[in-house]
């Protein structure tokens, strides 16, 4: 744990303070359709366009089952729209490998992956996706996904906000501002940044390249990579081969990784994902696009200490977040410089620390760090393979993510599932002194608790159940990658992963099978949107209530006891959900590798 | 019913409005900056000899023959192919792991000529997240240095100096690790670039 660490901790976190403020003012003037921004001159003629073709007016505002409905309406129509383009990729253009249709079980789980914000990723992206599936059928979702999450959090601060409103705003207004405000201006500049750090961007086919050295190499003679040709699937054939040529991958990727990082959506263009040079080339890329995982996450702590006329509650939430964010990176941090044992038992040395699935100009900080921000938001890029962590440190980003990613968490969905969060504490806290709650001037009562329990619920079942299901059938264990405590950890890691639509993943499970799709696509489809029907349904249910006055006997929703009761609840939630799961895999693995010999 | 229709409307005029302009525009926007300004690394940071392409400054390459440098192991398909880039997700546990990160250590020590008491950089026996990691560390280079020296017969001062040549420090003397770019420094030593 070197100095340069600790330096660059002071440094994220002073930028992440820094820009809370700006972002969180300008995502309030976006997220108010009258609002002016600095863009504005630019952008409205562009945004009146929209609404011109849309017909709609941008002061109509709907009820909270409106916009749930538009939402549901059109994530299903988008889902199946990309659903179709990788049915059809080979008949589309801007295929230069003359890739075929992609499966359909795949198919759905990458639809229902990309549509969820989640983008697990069940297959490699450089021998399965052309350029146009990639760029349009992927890359689409990445920003309106973001959009999604942003505008149901939005709809909740408003009915926070509001009193006896029937209205939560409207769903394509919000739609369409938060594109052209903030997502395209944003990616725009990221992506040409990520050029100049040496990302491509390009629509050539591969290239090829001698080889300096020709060398022999088991090859994979074909690789099942998810494309169906001649209607089945091809065997995996290794066989020893003079290997002259490296085929590179080229393509749109400048464009893809900087929403893929922004919107939290963490869907790599290639199967390494941001371990990827041409993904994630620098150092600096590498520390921009953490930041950028936790910038528009940040800035709306800021947007609802404004909209709620309470900036205290805001930096609140926000402290709260970033103690849980600097509690798991130091413990990952720890475990990883502190390396396997069973590695330096054989001669490997101990500095670094694990390298294993980690990269050189990362090392074992930048890959720590990104592993933590990766999975508190729900980005789920990766730029170390999650899979050869060390026990605990393989268990940060696992515990992260069933804590319901509300550390920052993804754009919008970190938001109003932290405030379900909030609001169970304030209940909690109402019990204890036995008055009835009020948040922020609205008075908690049994529906909007019963909703955030829906919401706390919703992931957990997912996570557990289908995680049960997996691990007792021949189809769970069947692809597992590694044995023993490991193996039940993969699965485990898989379904806490799709439920809380984060997408990264202990790679070493085969997910590209027909159960492990349609499982896995449910999952994501539960955790996004049943999910979003309970939080759109407290939103229109505060909306509808009037404000009380602050009275002597109301909780402060801000200062070091709210800090400490939002953080307890969000943990005692966790721990006492997922103790037992995770007993019996990363830490009795953790017992092994301290206590025993035994390899798996 | 009416509101169903009205909605599906919306949705496709949705997605075909933004999806021209954030899937056709935001790319093609990038593509024009990024062709005009960063010609060479939105194309790859292609390597050149004589019109043929020889690899790109990014990715690793294998190499075994002594008198060149090594980079770090391969998870990537069969190893180092750029196609099926991935680690290898083996555990912690993982005997498979441990029984090749055991063949890895005899092979550098026999090949470098190193005692059995010093451990072997880390970097140089565990494969890395992407399997094209192009960098190894200047420990791991410094080690390989003598025997790439020895190999072409160079003087030990004469080989630091190329390797100090394809070394990149830390960013911003802050990010990330000082590292050597293992195809860059061994296409020089051959004197292709």
């Amino acid at each position: 744990m070197d100095p340069y660490g600790w330096l660059q901790i002071a440094i994220f976190v002073g930028l992440i303070v820094a820009a809370t403020k700006p972002m969180g003012i300008y995502l309030s003037r976006i997220l108010d359709p009258d609002a002016q921004t600095f863009l504005s001159p630019l952008i409205s003629p562009v945004e009146r366009l929209f609404y011109r073709l849309f017909g709609l007016k941008r002061r109509e505002e709907q009820g909270w089952r409106a916009y749930l409905f538009s939402l549901l309406v059109f994530s299903c129509l988008s889902m199946i729209f990309s659903y179709l383009i990788m049915r059809l990729q080979h008949l589309l253009p801007l295929n230069p490998q003359g890739f075929g249709p992609v499966n359909p079980d795949l198919s759905f789980n990458t639809a229902a992956s990309f549509t969820t914000n989640t983008n697990w990723q069940n297959y490699s992206g450089e021998s399965t996706m052309s350029y146009f599936s990639q760029m349009v059928a992927l890359t689409f979702h990445n920003f309106v996904s973001a959009a999604c999450g942003i505008a149901v959090s939005a709809a909740l601060v408003r009915g926070i906000a509001r009193q006896r409103s029937r209205t939560v705003g409207n769903f394509w207004v919000d739609l369409v501002r938060i594109n052209l405000y903030l997502l395209l201006p944003l990616s725009l500049v990221f992506a040409v940044f990520l050029v100049s750090q040496g990302v491509v961007q390009n629509f050539k086919p591969y290239v090829v390249s001698q080889l300096a050295e020709p060398a022999n190499h088991s090859v994979l003679q074909e690789a099942d990579t998810g494309n169906e040709r001649g209607g089945a699937r091809s065997d995996t054939l290794m066989t020893d081969r003079k290997v002259r040529i490296q085929t590179i991958v080229q393509g749109p990727v400048a464009s893809q990784v900087a929403i893929k990082m922004l919107g939290t959506n963490g869907g790599g263009y290639t199967n390494a994902n941001a371990a990827h040079p041409y993904e994630n080339p620098t150092p600096l890329s590498n520390f921009v696009q953490i930041f950028s995982i936790f910038l528009i996450p940040a800035g709306l702590t800021y947007y609802l200490g404004l909209a709620l006329k309470n900036r205290r509650h805001g930096w609140a939430i926000f402290t709260t977040m970033l103690v849980l964010f600097l509690a798991g990176l130091i413990v990952c941090w720890f475990e990883e410089v502190s390396g396997n044992p069973r590695m330096h038992e054989i001669g490997v040395s101990a500095a670094p620390g694990n390298m294993e699935g980690k990269e050189v100009r990362f090392g074992i900080f930048g890959s720590a760090l990104f592993a933590t921000v990766t999975t508190d938001a729900s980005c789920g890029a990766v730029n170390s393979m999650h899979d050869s962590f060390t026990p605990l440190g393989g268990l940060v980003p696992l515990v992260n993510i069933q804590l319901g990613e509300v550390i920052f968490g993804g754009v919008g969905s970190g938001l109003y599932g932290m405030l379900a969060f909030v609001i169970l504490a304030i209940f909690l806290a109402g019990l204890m002194v036995g008055r009835t709650p009020e948040y922020c001037g609205k008075k908690i009562e049994a529906y909007d608790v019963k909703m955030c329990a829906f919401v706390v619920l919703v992931s957990i079942f997912a996570i557990l159940g289908f995680a049960a299901f997996g691990a007792v059938t021949k189809w769970g264990t069947r692809a597992l990658g590694n044995a023993g405590p490991h193996g039940l950890t993969e699965i485990i890691y898989a379904f806490s992963s799709a439920a809380g639509n984060n997408g990264s993943a202990f790679a070493g499970l085969s997910g590209n099978t027909v159960w492990y799709n349609v499982t896995l696509g449910i999952a994501m489809l539960c955790g996004r949107f049943l999910v979003m029907v309970p939080v759109m349904a407290l939103s229109g249910n505060l909306a509808a209530k009037r404000l009380v006055p602050v009275s002597p006997g109301s909780f402060p929703a801000w200062g070091f006891l709210f800090v400490v009761l939002v953080a307890g609840t969000v943990l005692i939630v966790g721990a006492l959900t997922f103790l037992p799961a995770l007993a019996l895999g990363p830490i009795v693995e953790q017992f092994l590798t301290n206590a025993s010999s035994s390899l798996y | 019913m009416k509101t169903l229709f009205q909605e599906i409307k919306y949705s496709v005029i949705g997605i075909l409005s933004l999806g021209i302009l954030l899937c056709g525009i935001y790319p093609l926007v990038t593509w024009t900056v990024a062709q005009v300004f960063f010609h060479e690394k939105a194309n790859g940071s292609l390597l050149m000899e004589e019109n043929q392409i020889i690899g790109s400054a990014l990715l690793a390459q294998g190499f075994t023959g002594h008198q060149y440098f090594h980079p770090r192991p391969s998870a990537a398909g069969g190893g180092y192919d750029a196609v099926s880039s991935g680690g290898s997700n083996l555990g912690p546990l993982s005997r498979t792991l441990s029984e090749m990160v055991q063949k890895r250590v005899d092979e550098y020590r026999k090949e470098n000529g190193l005692d059995a008491d010093i451990p072997v950089p880390a970097d140089a026996v565990t494969s890395s997240g992407s399997g094209l990691d192009p960098h190894i560390s200047p420990e791991n280079a410094l080690i390989q240095a003598k025997r790439v020296a020895r190999e072409r017969g160079m003087t030990d001062k004469a080989m630091l100096q190329k390797i100090a040549d394809h070394t990149e420090g830390r960013t911003l003397w802050l990010f990330g690790q000082p590292r050597v770019n293992v195809l860059t420094l061994n296409c020089a030593l051959d004197g292709r670039l």
